[in-house]
């Protein structure tokens, strides 16, 4: 089953008076439950393509399919219903609302989506478990760590049960080790849930672990690899 | 349903932590609000005070908060228009509530001579228990006695009417009128008593004697030229001067204190717009601030607003958010202020001396005491005016915030 499709995209922007083309002619299909990076240099387009795929930036032509639905003929409200129900978001920073506690940053999904208060808690602590905050619950994000705040937001990215995760550079702003737990956290959530991942990262400590590789440059998909070798997995369980 | 309740507890949630995230800047804003409203309530309430001492002045100056006459009567208020005392239906109305107090009376032009001078004045032939029901105050006899009956021979004069005339107390006048059949009516009376009153044209205007006395002099038997009825409250009047319209019959002229005195009731709809001018303008100051803050508070959070709109808010509830936190700032704002209005107000409904500043007041109606009059309907008007001004204030930075494009926003640094 086809998790993504995107079909000739094209996205420019201005600026002053340069013409930059975000993303040119891109075509790209990605599988349910793959785990997949989009690497390349800043400027490259890899943000513009995910952004795109989340519905969060409209392309100037082309065609997004995300499971069933045509993103690219969405309007807002519909838009605003697909990322609340289908995709979980993971930003580089800036990923969690600085007057809600780590618990509460997790429930806002499923308070948007109107489930019962019970019910949220429950599996907002049980997220904050998995990713291993549970004692972190009433924590502002200005009291946790880059790494925690990032963690929290995989949490609220994936309790909702979406069948996508976009993450850009989630990576960025953390230490090597940190780097390292959320991306294993990754892997363990896409091997176990069957969650599809797309991760823009031009981080090499990210890329080691995607099976999937696709390098852009000035708005091009210029490879798109398999990779083996993943770390702590036998060859054979890479996608 | 769920879906929108457990959303609006998550708008509230966010609403009222934001609003507390700049705790300094929201409570200037918070402060400058209660001022406003305070501001507002007491304005309407010296406005209101003010009026109603106009009003009631006038009320004391008609008599009565509704007057029951022959028809032609107020065109040409002379014995000849008169009118039987109330009897039937109508006495029995009077003697209950609503109305506290009523007088028949005689009142028509007369002249007024002593042995200096002599003035055109108003003769009342009255009953002094019903005038003093009716509001008239025996203190205000400053010299002499009040008349002690309707059949009292006495006369009580204003005490400008006094120096005009150059007479005192215990002298002999001489009143001149004219008898229904318009003969000249005249007789000497004494001066029993000398009154002062709020107005000096009052002083002026008005003679006091004895119902019978003047029925006598006329030749009216027991008519009379118009009842005065007084209420409770005079802005209640509407609400019952129509049954005593009623008891009065067709045959008679009934009506209430604004017919009766357009220059009254101009004062009430004018103290109305007042309120509502004051308010609206002192709201619109407020709002500018109340615009600045909510401006900066979106600015503050752009990227914030975003992340939102990336997770899946809809641009309406973005809006519904910024309108939420400006509505918990106007509703506090709201409270706080009325209860300082009640706080500031209350102590001073026993009234304050503005005599320092109340030369010319009299002229207006009013004396040299000021009741400020707080109304449950000043409250619920500067309830609403902030409401109602403050939310479409928000609008703009609140429309602002929900057409953020998500992307753009997120990457605002």
């Amino acid at each position: 089953m086809t998790a993504i499709r995107c079909t000739h995209l094209n996205k420019t922007f201005t600026q002053g008076e340069q013409v930059i083309r975000g993303l040119d002619d891109v075509c790209i299909e990605i599988e349910e439950g793959s785990f997949v990076c989009l690497s390349g240099p800043s400027g490259s387009g890899k943000t513009t393509l995910l952004n795109a795929m989340g519905g969060l930036d409209q392309p100037d032509s082309g065609e997004i399919l995300v499971g069933e639905s045509r993103v690219d003929q969405l309007g807002k409200s519909a838009l605003a219903d697909m990322r609340l129900h289908s995709i979980g978001f993971v930003f580089q920073a800036f990923n969690l609302i600085p007057v809600l506690t780590a618990r509460e940053n997790i429930e806002f999904v499923m308070q948007i989506q109107g489930l019962p208060a019970a019910e949220r808690k429950a599996r907002a602590m049980a997220m904050l478990r998995e990713v291993g905050l549970a004692d972190h619950e009433d924590r502002l994000p200005s009291q946790l760590s880059g790494g925690q705040q990032q963690r929290v937001a995989v949490a609220r990215a994936i309790v909702s049960n979406p069948t996508l995760v976009l993450a850009d550079e989630p990576t960025a702003n953390l230490d090597s080790a940190s780097a390292i737990q959320l991306i294993e956290l990754f892997r363990k959530l896409n091997r176990e849930r069957g969650i599809t991942f797309v991760i823009a990262t031009h981080d090499t400590r990210v890329m080691a672990y995607c099976p999937r590789l696709i390098r852009m440059e000035d708005g091009r998909i210029i490879s798109d690899e398999l990779q083996s070798g993943i770390p702590g997995e036998p060859p054979a369980a890479a996608q | 349903m769920a879906a929108t309740r457990l959303s609006a507890s998550i708008l509230l949630t966010l609403a009222w932590r934001n609003l507390w995230r700049n705790y300094r800047r929201t409570g200037i804003m918070l402060v400058a609000i209660v001022v406003g409203v305070w501001a507002m309530i007491l304005f309407s309430a010296l406005i209101s005070g003010m009026v109603d001492e106009m009003v009631r002045g006038g009320l004391r100056t008609l008599p009565g908060e509704v007057q029951v006459h022959h028809p032609a009567y107020r065109d040409d208020p002379s014995v000849a228009n008169s009118i039987d005392a109330p009897e039937g239906a109508l006495l029995a109305l009077l003697n209950q509530s609503p109305v506290t107090g009523w007088a028949a009376r005689i009142r028509v032009p007369a002249m007024i001579s002593s042995e200096r001078d002599n003035r055109g004045v108003q003769l009342l032939g009255v009953d002094p228990a019903q005038e003093i029901s009716l509001g008239f105050d025996p203190a205000d006899v400053v010299q002499g006695r009040f008349l002690q009956g309707p059949d009292d021979n006495g006369l009580v004069i204003g005490r400008k009417l006094a120096e005009q005339l150059e007479t005192e107390l215990d002298k002999r006048v001489v009143i001149m009128s004219q008898d229904p059949d318009n003969n000249v009516a005249e007789r000497g009376i004494r001066v029993v008593g000398i009154y002062r009153a709020r107005l000096q044209s009052t002083e002026e205007l008005n003679v006091y004697a004895g119902r019978a006395t003047v029925q006598k002099l006329l030749g009216l038997g027991t008519r009379v030229s118009e009842i005065a009825i007084t209420g409770d409250d005079f802005r209640a009047v509407g609400g019952w001067w129509r049954t005593i319209e009623q008891a009065a019959g067709p045959d008679l002229e009934t009506l209430p204190w604004m017919q009766l005195d357009g220059y009254l009731e101009s004062m009430m709809n004018l103290q109305t717009s007042y309120n509502v001018i004051i308010m609206v303008v002192i709201f619109l100051a407020l709002s500018f601030g109340l615009v600045n803050t909510l401006v900066m508070a979106v600015f503050e959070r752009v990227r914030e607003i975003g992340l939102m709109m990336a997770l899946g808010m809809r641009p309406g509830w973005i809006m519904y958010q910024i309108l939420l936190e400006s509505l918990i700032l106007l509703v506090l704002g709201l409270v706080i202020g009325n209860l300082l209005a009640l706080a500031t107000i209350l102590p001073m409904e026993d009234g304050i001396d503005i005599s320092a500043v109340a030369a010319g007041l009299e002229m207006a109606g009013m004396g040299s005491t000021l009741y400020p009059t707080l109304e449950l309907q000043h409250m619920l008007m500067s309830t609403a005016v902030v409401v109602v001004l403050g939310l479409l204030a928000s609008l703009i930075p609140a429309w602002r915030a929900s057409r953020y494009n998500p992307v753009q926003a997120l990457a605002r640094t």
